[in-house]
Order: structure tokens, then sequence, then C-alpha cells
């Protein structure tokens, strides 16, 4: 038996935070990394001793195998955790650690290496007798040859990057027309993100759903499976919602996906936790898809219906430990539904957030678990997953569960920056999700375009308005120099309402209002609200009486609040963003018409328009990489490109305009120059 | 803009604005408020009076109440130490009433010269018309704002210059607000329009570094214990018959909490400290409507009291005046009447004064009446403020006339006498309502009764800009 004194977790955010949990309650010291980027983060300051990484992008920092190793050894760590992402499935990294006698919690450095090509998994799977997909190796081939391959395997196809996961490098191809391109784009991504250009067709599964297996290996021979997860709710090959167990897998089929499992586990020697990824079709035929040789982002849905803390395992199998009975006697207890709350736009693509988490504020349930990285105040940097937390919640059945996870969601006080919350509430109280009906087409059918719209209906919106009005009306008198006790916006002579306009998203809120003995008598946009009862005034909370019936507001102010602020309302309506519009107008900046502006902070990957050239409405501009992440920006109208602003490989700030547009008038020909 | 909008947009948003003398002509032959807007508002935290031409009364022109309402306010501003900002947008002088205007006029431009010298800051903003005596507006100011194609400032405009020179001129050349801002230099800033103009204001306030010179407030300001609405049933219907003022007192000052001072001596006068939105407060108030030796030397001892702590002093007029009779004659009546009189004339400290019932004769002067400058005045619409009330003062004359037709030996005429007595009554009954009184700025408002806290708590907000210092000197007289 190895002992485990202290542990350094390669890792970030709620992964690290999540190991740093199980260390202490098995007094095990903590260690910690982080990036430049991360000084100030959670995890940082949670572990027991934390050293920095210096820099701030990944491959300086968390994906950099030697400062780790120096790192562990600096604080006299005897052991590593790799956590998911980052280094958790590199062999070379494996083996740096075991080489320095530092205790990898993972698995062989040979097991790493054989599910680590998904061609070489393939292969040993098939040859185990899990049943898999037909594909062929098409890195090396010819257009034509890749096209008669293509035909062979048959369309619809997937093409994938043999070192690839989380979805990159995979494109769908569902005749021959996209076929060379989505080979040639999945060959760039894979190399810049793996530095493996090696990718293969599959076959694709149609309305699949992604069912996985977890499974325990000690070192001592056994193997257990700890029963199945459900993700088919995806977005861009990324799992946003998991469950187990999963509503389209009965005892029969979850003990023959089990003992796949086990036998794919056992092909490659496997030891440690790790996930068997099966896609299955509408008739319960599974085929394997890979095996993640790591602790998976959505292993709480198994910790909550088994009641086994999967991290602890981990650390026991590292230390030598045999599985206890505890494990392999495992059952199924009720169900666990996990939702991944990610800081991105839904509806603008799930383009990617940065800048601070103003407030981030669950209320506590039982039987629900946040695993979060971030806290109110923490900043959301474009350099790593935008991934901030992942809710989780159990109940005895599969309705209850999803009803206290939709709920706590809603609920919650999240603002500073916009995050797919609504989008999850949505999902999880979509009819087709409540009926176990998922795939992974689920959010192509339900486009998040729509799904992902605020939860605050446009009624609600103008409530919340009336209450940051008057929210901002306390903050106001609070921090009046003089006559503060002094009735708010008190007249002898009356006079017009006092008013001030909001804008939420894309609508306009003006809000007139009068305060007279507790009532408030309110107009939105020029129509009369029905009079409300004024309970409580505060900057922070207010609550209203209308029809008898009380309301409170959950309110947050940030800025001034007689200039230019934004107040965010949380409310049982929902959440409403209300950016205050200033009560006198500044003048505006002078930017030129038609300017293109970088959506996000990133670097200019391709630059596909010159200066002069005319372009259709729709057309591809210049790509973007910003946060993991490819952004097309495309051209608004038809036009003239006037001006390309930036350097293929630059970087950009949010808002630098990129490429200056004339517009195309009708019956004006363009000028040329 | 309108008048009142500009000041909404003026205040800080949410403040309080005390709008003054919004009663001025009324029943003249001008309209009611005399074209002006005037009042106290808070801008960039700083209490400013503000004074607004209604250019939609007559083109803003200027009568006889105007100078009366603008000339008050000024004073108002002047004592208790406010920066001025003016609204401009004028056309000058009522020509009709220029005998009555030309003089008043020169004194607005002098008294705002010698508030500027006072060292309180005046601010005009320009809106349209400023001709003639107007231009002085903007030309006597600290500072000028002009909107761009709309502020009009000459002595003279085209027609008069045509007749005056022969000169050919138009509007922006003589005075538009691009040629004074770049040309003649009268303005200090060009607005691109009207609610720009009343940005740059307000920045120019934020920029006076204004700071109070008197305390701020420093008692618990809690809201009084019993409901302001039950102060719309406390005054009597009838003026004879009086009402306990503590009932006034518990619904206006902080938490209703009055500690009474001298109770037991001349109780037909209360005495107390208080405070009121967090201001420590001393209250005089009438409770028997007459005053009598001992309550006049109770009122000279509590001034002086107040006077020696720097405390400010709220005065709750309901008072038929000093007692008259041969005792009280012979006790020295006018003595001690004297002596309150005196007390209230020299005091320092700021007064305000609010007739919740009736004020006659000298106990008006007593109970700090108009002529006795308390820094506020403010009537109940119930209040009646005379040399006397109605029946008493037509009863005097009546007698007085008997007895001279006695004196001469002319028979008395009964009938033309209850005429007499009739029409004098009936005049006065018009002449000392709180409208009549307002209308000749004799208060600054009329206000409802409910408001009275929120009045007397802006007031006593406003005073505290100048500094609290009460008459030293001598002792406390003993009374």
């Amino acid at each position: 038996m190895t002992s485990m004194k202290m542990l350094l977790v390669a890792n970030r955010g709620e992964i690290a935070r999540r190991i740093f949990r199980t260390c202490r309650e098995m007094g095990i010291a903590t260690a910690a990394v982080y990036s430049d980027a991360d000084a100030d983060a959670l995890h940082a300051s949670e572990a027991d001793v934390a050293v920095r990484l210096p820099g701030v992008t990944p491959a300086e920092t968390y994906l950099n195998p030697d400062l780790l190793v120096t790192a562990a050894i600096a604080v006299g760590a005897d052991s590593v955790h790799p956590g998911y992402g980052f280094l958790s499935e590199n062999a070379a990294f494996a083996r740096a650690c075991t080489d320095k006698e530092l205790t990898f919690v993972g698995p062989p450095a040979e097991a790493i290496e054989a599910m680590g090509s998904k061609l070489t998994a393939k292969t040993m799977m098939s040859a185990a007798g899990v049943p898999t997909l037909p594909w062929t190796d098409v890195s090396d081939l010819e257009e034509d040859k890749l096209r008669r391959v293509a035909e062979d395997i048959g369309y619809p196809l997937l093409v994938k990057a043999s070192s690839g996961g989380g979805g990159r490098g995979m494109r769908q191809v569902l005749d021959g027309h996209g076929l060379f391109d989505a080979v040639t784009g999945a060959k760039r991504e894979a190399a810049a993100a793996f530095s493996d250009a090696t990718v293969f067709l599959e076959r694709l599964v149609v309305q699949p759903r992604h069912v996985e297996i977890q499974v325990l290996a000690d070192s001592h021979g056994s193997v257990v499976a700890l029963f199945e997860r459900e993700c088919s709710i995806q977005r861009r090959y990324q799992k946003i919602i998991e469950e187990s167990p999963s509503p389209a897998v009965d005892d029969a089929l979850r003990e023959r996906m089990g003992n796949a499992a086990v036998s794919a586990a056992r092909a490659v020697g496997y030891v440690g936790a790790g996930t068997v990824e099966f896609v299955m079709d509408t008739d319960g035929h599974y085929y394997f898809l890979e095996m993640n040789t790591r602790l998976q982002v959505e292993h709480p849905v198994t910790e909550l219906v088994t009641g086994i803390d999967l991290v602890r395992q981990q650390l026991l199998v590292a230390m030598g430990e045999p599985v206890p009975a505890e494990v392999s006697e495992a059952v199924i207890t009720g169900h666990a539904v996990e939702a991944r709350l990610y800081a991105e736009n839904p509806v603008e693509q799930f383009l990617p957030q940065t800048g601070t988490l103003e407030t981030f504020d669950f209320d506590t349930v039982p039987g629900v678990r946040i695993d979060s990285g971030v806290e109110s105040g923490s900043s959301i940097s474009q350099y790593y997953d935008p991934m901030v937390a992942k809710v989780i919640s159990w109940a005895p059945n599969r309705a209850e569960a999803i009803r206290k996870l939709s709920t706590v969601l809603a609920g919650a006080r999240i603002h500073g920056l916009v995050t797919n919350r609504d989008l999850l509430v949505r999902i999880l109280r979509h009819p087709e999700f409540l009926a176990g009906d998922t795939d992974t087409g689920f959010l192509v059918r339900h486009p998040p375009a729509e799904l992902g719209k605020p939860l605050a209906e446009p009624e609600a919106e103008q409530l919340h308005a009336v209450a940051a009005s008057l929210a901002l009306l306390a903050q106001k008198r609070a921090n009046a120099s003089v006559q503060q006790t002094v009735p708010a916006a008190w007249r002898n002579n009356a006079s017009q309402m006092q008013n001030v306009t909001f804008q939420v998203a894309e609508a306009q809120y003006r809000v007139d209002y009068v305060l007279a003995h507790g009532t408030v008598l309110a107009r939105v946009n020029n129509e009369d609200f029905p009079e409300l009862l004024l309970r409580t005034l505060a900057p922070e909370r207010v609550i209203l009486e209308i029809d008898g019936v009380r309301t409170a507001f959950e309110v947050t102010i940030s800025g001034e609040a007689a200039a230019s602020c934004v107040v965010h309302v949380d409310s049982r309506l929902g959440y409403t963003k209300l950016i205050r519009e200033p009560r006198f107008g500044a003048p505006s900046a002078a930017e030129p018409g038609g300017s293109l502006t970088a959506p996000m902070p990133g670097s200019v990957v391709r630059v596909l328009v010159e200066v002069g050239e005319e372009v259709i409405a729709g057309q591809p501009l210049l790509i973007l990489e910003a946060m993991k992440m490819e952004h097309t920006v495309t051209s608004p109208y038809p036009g003239l490109v006037r001006e390309v602003a930036v350097n293929q490989g630059a970087a950009v700030r949010d808002g630098e305009v990129l490429v200056v547009l004339e517009q195309e008038d009708e019956g004006r020909p363009l000028s040329r120059y | 803009m309108l008048a009142r909008e500009r000041i909404e947009l003026l205040l800080d948003e949410d403040s309080a604005f005390l709008e003054l003398m919004p009663f001025v002509g009324w029943h003249s032959e001008f309209t009611v408020g005399a074209s002006l807007v005037t009042g106290i508002g808070v801008i960039e935290g700083v209490e400013v009076m503000v004074i607004a031409h209604d250019p939609t009364v007559r083109g803003g022109t200027l009568n006889p109440h105007s100078f009366k309402k603008v000339s008050r306010a000024m004073e108002i501003a002047k004592e208790n130490r406010l920066p001025l900002m003016t609204l401009v947008e004028s056309g000058g002088a009522d020509l009709p009433t220029q005998a009555e205007v030309a003089i008043p006029g020169g004194r607005m431009f002098r008294d705002l010269t010698d508030h500027s010298a006072a060292g309180l800051p005046t601010i005009a903003l320009v809106f349209g018309n400023a001709t003639a005596g107007g231009a002085y507006m903007p030309g006597m100011s600290d500072y000028v704002v002009m909107v761009r194609g709309q502020s009009k400032v000459f002595l003279g405009g085209p027609p008069l210059v045509k007749m005056a020179t022969g000169e050919e001129s138009d509007d922006e050349s003589l005075g538009g607000a691009e040629m004074h801002a770049r040309t003649s230099g009268l303005a200090d800033y060009l607005a691109e329009n009207e609610v720009d103009a009343i940005r740059i204001g307000r920045e120019i306030v934020r920029r006076l570094n204004w700071r109070k010179l008197g305390p701020g407030p420093s008692e618990p300001p809690d809201e009084p214990l019993y409901p302001a609405e039950q102060l719309l049933g406390i005054p009597s219907y009838e003026p004879k018959v009086p009402f306990d003022p503590r009932d006034v007192v518990a619904r206006i000052v902080d938490g209703s909490r009055f500690d009474e001072f001298k109770p037991l001596y001349g109780s037909s006068l209360v005495t107390g400290w208080a405070s009121l939105h967090g201001y420590p407060l001393g209250v005089l108030a009438n409770a028997r409507g007459v005053l009598l030796s001992e309550e006049a030397e109770k009122a000279a001892q509590f001034i002086q009291l107040a006077n020696q702590v720097d405390t400010p002093l709220l005065f709750l007029q309901n008072t038929t005046g000093y007692m008259v009779g041969k005792t009280y004659e012979q006790n020295g009546i006018i003595k001690d009447g004297a002596k309150m009189i005196n007390a209230v004339t020299n005091s320092r400290v700021p007064h305000l004064t609010v007739n919740i019932g009736v004020s006659y004769g000298a106990g008006n002067y007593g109970m700090c009446g108009r002529a006795f400058g308390p820094r506020f005045l403010f009537s109940w619409a119930n209040s009646k403020t005379a040399v006397m009330g109605p029946q008493q003062l037509a009863g005097v004359m009546s007698i007085v006339a008997k007895q001279s037709a006695a004196d001469r030996g002319v028979p008395f005429d009964e009938k033309a006498d209850t005429r007499m007595r009739e029409a004098v009554q009936a005049q006065i009954e018009r002449e000392e309502t709180a409208l009549a009184n307002s209308s000749r700025v004799y208060d600054d408002a009329i206000i409802d009764p409910r408001d009275t806290r929120t009045v007397l708590g802006i007031c006593l907000s406003v005073v505290h800009n100048a500094e609290i210092r009460g008459q030293r000197g001598y002792g406390v007289f003993r009374m």
C-alpha cells in the first residue's frame, strides 16, 4: 500500500475544488496550481498550498507537464490528480509523474495511450468483443480516395479526430458535398488542439443517445461497472445535461452494457475510474465510442445515485487498495440530474462570455449539490473553458429530480455574465425531455436561439423595470447628502412623474412613477400600471403587492444609481438585466458606419476577404478563435469591403473593429476606389 | 420644455422640491404665480434656489407681483446661503405696468450682484429671450449657459436697433448663443439644446465645492408615532375654539418626542425641545390663543435659551394677541409683550413659523410673524392673519364711531352702522384668509397640514446652509 500525504491537483476551477473536498475528508493535504489568470481563483486560495504557473495560456500553464511535476516536488506532494481535461489523458504526463515517484491518480500510461487514440481503441475493442461502428482512417487520403471510402461506410457519417474529445475536431457530413472541407477542417483543428492530425470516418447513428458506463478498476484485477449515465443533451458535442439512470436503459440492458464496459476496461488493463462511452440507436443497440481514462465532468450523478465518492475511490485505488464491497455491491437509488452552467450566450451561437460574475448565489436546497469553481465576484477569463458550475439534484424519482433542478436553477441569482441558465431551465421543463425522449439532436430540433430566451416574459420585464426604478430610488435616497429622510420626489405642488429608462436586450422600458403614502403609481412605456402597494423598499429588495398578492424582487445595482448603472432583478418571474439609460445622453463615440467589431477578445485565425471585394449577405469575412472555439464573422448585408483592420494571427480586443463594410444601397451602385 | 419640466430635469432624481409662493398674484389682474416658478431643490446634492421664467404666461414678462416673488426668493437664498439658479426665458418687464416695475427691476439686478459678493454663486441658464432689462439677468450672473440657436440676449432687438441707429441686424448676430459664446464672451457655456443646458447647469453646481456651514442632523429622524393624516382633524372650524398644539407637535416631530419647558408656568403658550428630521428644534406654540405676561416672559426666556445653544426655533401660531384689560395693563402687559417681541427680534437662530390657526394683532409679531423675518413662514389652508378678527374689528369701528358721534353731539345712524359693520366684516373675512395673504407674499406658501413635517424638514436642512449661531452677549434673564 502506498500512503498519500499530499495531493497536487494539476487542474483548476470546480474539479480542483471537488478533489480538495474529498482530500479534506480523508486527511490528505492539498496543493493547487494556478496560472496568472487564476491568481485570485477559489481553487488556489482553498488549497493548503498553491504554486504559481507563470503565464496565462493553457499551453504555458496547466498543459505544461514539466512545470506541474516540478511544482508537485517543490511542495512535497506525493501524488498528482490530473482532474479532467488538460493533461488528464496524457500518457507522457502520467509517466513523468511516476518517473519522479509521484503517484498518478489515473490509469497506467499504457491504458491512456491505448484509449487515447480512438483508432487503436476501436481495434482493441472489436477484438475484445465490444460492439463498434464501422470506420476508416482517412488522415492521408487524397480527395477521390476519400470519397470512395466514405461511400463504402455510407452517409451520413462523422469525421473524428483520433486524439479528440469533447467534440473538438469532429464534423458531421450528411452527403459527399461537404466531405473534403470537413476532413480538412477537422485535421486543422485536431492538429492545433492535440498536435495530432489523425482523423477517421465513422458511420453516423441517426437520433443517437449518448449513454456511458462508469467503471472502477483496482490494481488487483477487479473491475466494477457503476451503471450508466445518459448524456444525450448536448450542444456542439458538449454535454450540458446528464442523468443517471438513463430513461432508455432497463435492468437487462444495464447488465449487458456494464459487462461490455468491464470487458473494455480489462482489454486495456485499466486501473482507476474510467468511463466507457456508447452511442445508442433508437432500437437500443449500442456501439463503443471511446473510453475516457479519467474522472468525468458528470461523475456527480453517479455519486448521488450510488452514494459512492468516486474521487475517494480513485485515491484508494491509487494507494493500491482493492475495490471495496460498497462499490462492488452498489445499487442505484433514486435519480440524479446534472446541469452544466456555462458563461455563454445560447441565443448568440453560444458565444462565450468573459468578465466578472458579479453575483453567483444559489438557494440551499437539500438534495441539490453545486460544484463550482467560482463565487460572487470571480472573473471568467478568455483562456479556459467557460463552464462555471455544475448543479446536480437528487430525488427519489426522475420527475422530481428534474423539477428540483429546474427550480433551483431558475431561482439562482447569476449576474454580470450571460449564462446558459435559462436554456437549461427550458430544456428541463421541455415535454420531450420530461418524457425521456432525448437524443443528441435535441438542440437541433429545438434551436437554442428559441429555447435559450430569457425566462422572464415581457410582462415580467415590465414589472422588473418598475421594481428596478424603485430600488434605484431607494439607493439614491440612501446616497443623498442632504434631505435624506425627506420623502422621495416630494412635491408640495404636484408636477410630472419621475422617470427612468432601461434597456433590456433589444427592448426599452421607460418607467414613470410617483410615490404617495405607500402606493406606487407607475406607467411603463406610457401605459398605466395597476396600483402597486409598496411593502418593502430598499436598494437590494423591493416587495410589491399587486391585487392582494405580494411579490418579492431581489435587486442588485452595479454602478451609480443616479447615472449609468446595471440593475439585476430576480423574482419568481425570472431574471432581468436592466441597463439604465443615462439621464443626459453623452455624445456617441464616432465609429465609421458599417464597422464589424469583434464580439469578444480572441485571435484572428483567417481573413477571408480583401479590401475592395464585394460580399453578399451572410458571407464569411474572417474567422476568430476565442475560448477554444472558432467564430465566423459574416457580412450582415451585401456590400463592399472598405477596410480590413486586422491581420491573420492578430489578437483582438472585445469591440475592436475588424472589417469596415459599405452597405450596398438599392439603386445606388457601390463606389469603387 | 415647459418651466416645470426644466426644473424637474434640473433636480436630482427622486429629490424633493419645495415650491415657494405659488399663489402670488391670486385675485389680481395677473395670472396666479406671476409668470415664475420658484422653489428650493437639490442639484448634485446642493440645495439651490431655483427661479424659472414661465414663457407661456405673457412671454415670461415680469409684473409687479413677479418682482415681489423674485425679491423674496432671493432674500431666502441670501439668508440661508443658497446658490441661485435662474432659468431665463423672459421678454423683460411687463410694459403696461412699467411704472411699478422699473425700480424693483433694478433692485433685482443689484441683489444679484450682492448675492455673488456674499459668496453665493449665481447661475443663469438662458433658454430663450432675455431682452433689454432681461439681458442683465445673465449679465449679472456668475455663470451663464446659452442654448445654440435658441438663446437671444441683447439690450435691444433688431427693431429697436433700427430705430435707434438705423443699423440693419438680425437676432443671431445681435444676441445669439453662438455669438455670445465665441465673440462677446457673455456665454460661458454653449449648450447644444435645452437638455444639454440643464446638464451643464448641474455640472456647474457639482463643481461649486459646496459646503454647508451649519451642522448636519444629529438626532434619530424616526417618524412621529401618530399619523400625519390626523392633522386635518385637529384645527378648530370655529377659530374661537382653541386646540392643543401638543396634538400638532406629536404629529410632526421625530418619534413624537417633546420635552416641555416650563409646562406649569404661562400655560397658554407651550414651549419645549424636540427634533425634526434629525435637526434639534425649540418649539413655541399657542395653546389658548391669548398671550399674558407669564406667557410673554416664558417665551422671552425660551428664545434666549435657544440662542444660547444655537438651536433653531419653530413658532406654531394660533394667537388672538396679547391680553387686554385693566388688570393686565396695570400688570404691565405692554412691557412684558415688548420683552417677547424684543427677544424674537434680536434672536439670531433661524426661525420657522407656521400659522396653524389664527394670527391676530401683536400676537402675530410676538409669534414671529412676517414682519419679524422668520427664515420661512407657511400657512395652513385654514389659517387667518389680520390685525384682529373680523367681528372684533367691525365692533371696534362701530364703538369708535358711536363715541365720535356722541362727542360731536350728532345722532348715530344705527342702520348705516349695521351696513358698515357688515361691509367691514366681509372685507376682513376676505383679507384674512391664507390665500389672500399668500397672494401678497405674506407667507412663503400655503401648505397641506399633512406636509408640515416634510416642509419643515426641508427648511431645517436649508437653513443649515448658513452658520447657526445664536445671539450672545448677556446672560439669560430669568423671567
